[in-house]
């Protein structure tokens, strides 16, 4: 471990390549892709966590569209970062991202949910290319994060990682344990990003265990803490730019609060009663379809 | 009855981690902490982690001689396991060690998914395992194996004493999945030296041939096993010992040509009789159509007394004495 060992960030080699407006337009539209993919996959499975792919879409874009590093051929490369799903069931929004990285083909994504598929309900690392760990039991990833953030750091690699959790996570005694230890151990090669969609299986997050102030929860445990509209991609696009800024192979974690949308882009699933688990119907998925296309045209044309 | 009669003193309990070694009893000072450092010396992709456990788990050795390699993760044992998972996922071969009931009872969730599903070179090592300690349920771990025996991928070892733990590390280091040892720390006995015997993970060994009795035993209380041999032969009784310091995978081959015998069958465990040797060799029997007899020195399904290790040995039926009276109302 070196103080002084660089840390690798991905948006700066690209910064010289485009303007601050094609960037935007293209995390934007890999966003679009990626909701395009999830309902796709919805509608095949008829059912699923649809609307968490959705809400999540831009976080996975900025992601991968324009932060990571990672070879598209070679998941395993060993210079790679590291992208951590934690919660498992998110799976169906991140193959849709590992699709638009070109990790997963395309065409695989119909076998979502199916039998002896790569693409399991739950994202599971020993399934799938690209997934890095076996999430789903809630709480886990955020601990692991922390083992492999000290392991690369320890020797001497320059990838970063990230650990995607949700806001129901910060129910789970575990994540905080691992925010005590990323801190404890100056994991600045470690960025967490929340999704805070403010639902959980059993209903609204306020209702099920009070998680608020978060952003004054991680300021207390030492981590470089900011809150954004996680379906902005702007504002996403600055944040990831201000943790990259910082990152360090020792000093302070990172955390970025994602305030997102379940079921964001299209209206008919933004408008409907949330639910963990959000049942769509058999006429509803053209509908979907076309209100995102609509939208994202519409804005892509204002 | 007498006035003059003197009552004994009771015994107290002593510190945490109580001493099972006999009183002049040949020992080795910390032999997990020197052999992860050999280990270590040998294999630059071993690290150390704990969990605010490090002077009472014989970590301390490693961190004092690696300091760049030990990970101190405070009194966090999902994340001490979590982080385990994530430094194995890195290509390092990690050990991790706090006490047998918080590895298996707090972490089992971070184990179990994190470490063993992926199959990851994820090293336990647990301390106070079965009744090595009079502090009662919370730190007696007496249900450990049968909680880490479900566990897909994992390998188990129940060590007797320093010989064991001294050969076990490394082969515990090259082994490819996530591993659990029921850690002795401190001064280990050194008992095994004496019977030409090395430790092969996966193997049962026959320690000594007996025409009567055959013990199968694990961990501490084949040391037991075999003063209790010693001591049935007093009484004419021919007693053989098998070591079976892997629980899982067990090495049934080796273990049922013993009991397939007409001797009479004991199995000897440092745990409760439910979900240890005991079970594991009862299985192994039924499954082989032996229509045999097994009779266990085990704990009891109980939570536990507290108080003098001595005692609680005694009262549990773990002590040479109880062992040889066991056998001989068996043999009766």
């Amino acid at each position: 471990m070196t103080a002084t060992q660089e840390l690798h960030t991905a948006h700066k080699e690209r910064m010289s390549q485009e303007t601050a407006s094609e960037r935007l337009c293209r995390v934007s539209a890999a966003a679009y892709r990626i909701r395009h993919h999830a309902l796709n996959m919805g509608e095949v499975q008829g059912q699923g966590y649809v609307g968490q792919a959705l809400g999540a879409a831009d976080m996975l874009a900025t992601v991968y569209g324009d932060q990571l590093r990672f070879r598209a051929e070679d998941p395993h490369w060993e210079a790679r970062d590291r992208f951590l799903l934690s919660t498992g069931h998110y799976a169906i929004g991140h193959y849709a991202a590992l699709a638009e990285a070109g990790i997963v083909p395309v065409e695989e994504l119909e076998t979502y949910g199916s039998d002896d598929s790569r693409l399991p309900m739950s994202g599971m690392s020993t399934y799938t290319p690209g997934m890095e760990i076996s999430g789903g039991s809630l709480g886990h990833g955020l601990t692991i994060a922390v083992g492999m953030a000290l392991g690369l750091r320890y020797q001497g690699s320059s990838a970063r990682i990230y650990n995607f959790l949700s806001d129901g996570e910060l129910d789970e005694g575990s994540t905080w344990e691992a925010a005590m230890g990323a801190h404890h151990h100056q994991l600045g090669n470690l960025t967490a990003m929340v999704d805070i969609n403010a639902l959980q299986a059993d209903g609204k997050t306020d209702t099920v265990l009070r998680t608020e102030p978060v952003t004054e929860k991680w300021e207390s445990f030492g981590w470089y803490t900011q809150r954004v509209d996680g379906n902005d991609v702007g504002a996403l696009l600055a944040a990831f730019d201000n943790a990259a800024a910082q990152a360090a192979a020792v000093g302070r974690p990172s955390v970025i609060l994602c305030d997102t949308k379940v079921g964001r882009g299209v209206p008919l699933l933004e408008e409907r009663e949330k639910a963990h688990f959000m049942r769509i119907e058999e006429h509803e998925w053209q509908t979907c379809s076309e209100q995102l296309t609509a939208g994202y045209e519409g804005k892509a044309s204002a | 009855m007498s006035t003059t009669a003197v009552t004994k003193p009771k015994l107290k309990t002593s510190a945490m981690i109580a001493s099972f070694a006999d009183p002049g009893q040949k020992t080795a000072p910390a032999p997990f902490g020197h052999a992860l450092v050999k280990a270590a010396q040998e294999n630059d992709r071993i690290v150390g982690l704990t969990a605010d456990l490090g002077k009472y788990t014989d970590m301390h050795i490693f961190a004092k001689a690696f300091p760049e390699r030990f990970f101190q993760m405070g009194m966090a044992e999902q994340l001490l396991f979590g982080a385990a998972a994530g430094l194995a996922e890195t290509g390092l071969v990690p050990f991790a060690s706090t006490y047998s009931v918080f590895a298996a009872r707090r972490a089992y969730d971070f184990l179990c998914l994190d470490a063993a599903e992926p199959n990851l070179n994820v090293n336990i090592v647990g301390g106070l395992p079965g009744l090595t300690t009079g502090y009662g349920p919370s730190h007696q771990a007496t249900e450990d194996m049968a909680i880490f025996r479900g566990m897909p991928n994992l390998t188990i070892v129940d060590p007797c004493d320093s010989v064991d733990i001294e050969q076990a590390v490394p082969q515990l280091a090259a082994a490819d999945g996530p591993t659990y040892l029921r850690l002795l720390r401190g001064n280990v006995p050194t008992v095994l030296d004496e019977y030409g015997y090395t430790f092969e993970l996966g193997k049962a060994k026959v320690l000594r041939g007996g025409n009567d009795v055959v013990f199968i035993s694990s961990g501490l209380m084949t040391m037991r096993a075999l003063q209790a041999a010693k001591a049935l032969a007093a009484h004419n009784v021919d007693v053989a010992v098998v070591h079976t310091p892997t629980i899982k995978p067990f090495d049934a081959e080796t273990v049922l040509a013993e009991i397939n015998t007409d001797r009479l069958a004991v199995t000897l465990e440092n745990h409760s009789v439910i979900g240890g040797l005991f079970e594991t060799v009862a299985s192994a029997v039924v499954t082989a159509g032996l229509g045999k007899r097994v009779v266990p020195v085990a704990l009891p399904d109980e939570f536990l007394d507290a108080g003098a290790l001595p005692t609680l040995h005694d009262r549990y039926g773990l002590t040479v004495q109880k062992i040889v009276a066991k056998v001989l109302a068996e043999l009766e």
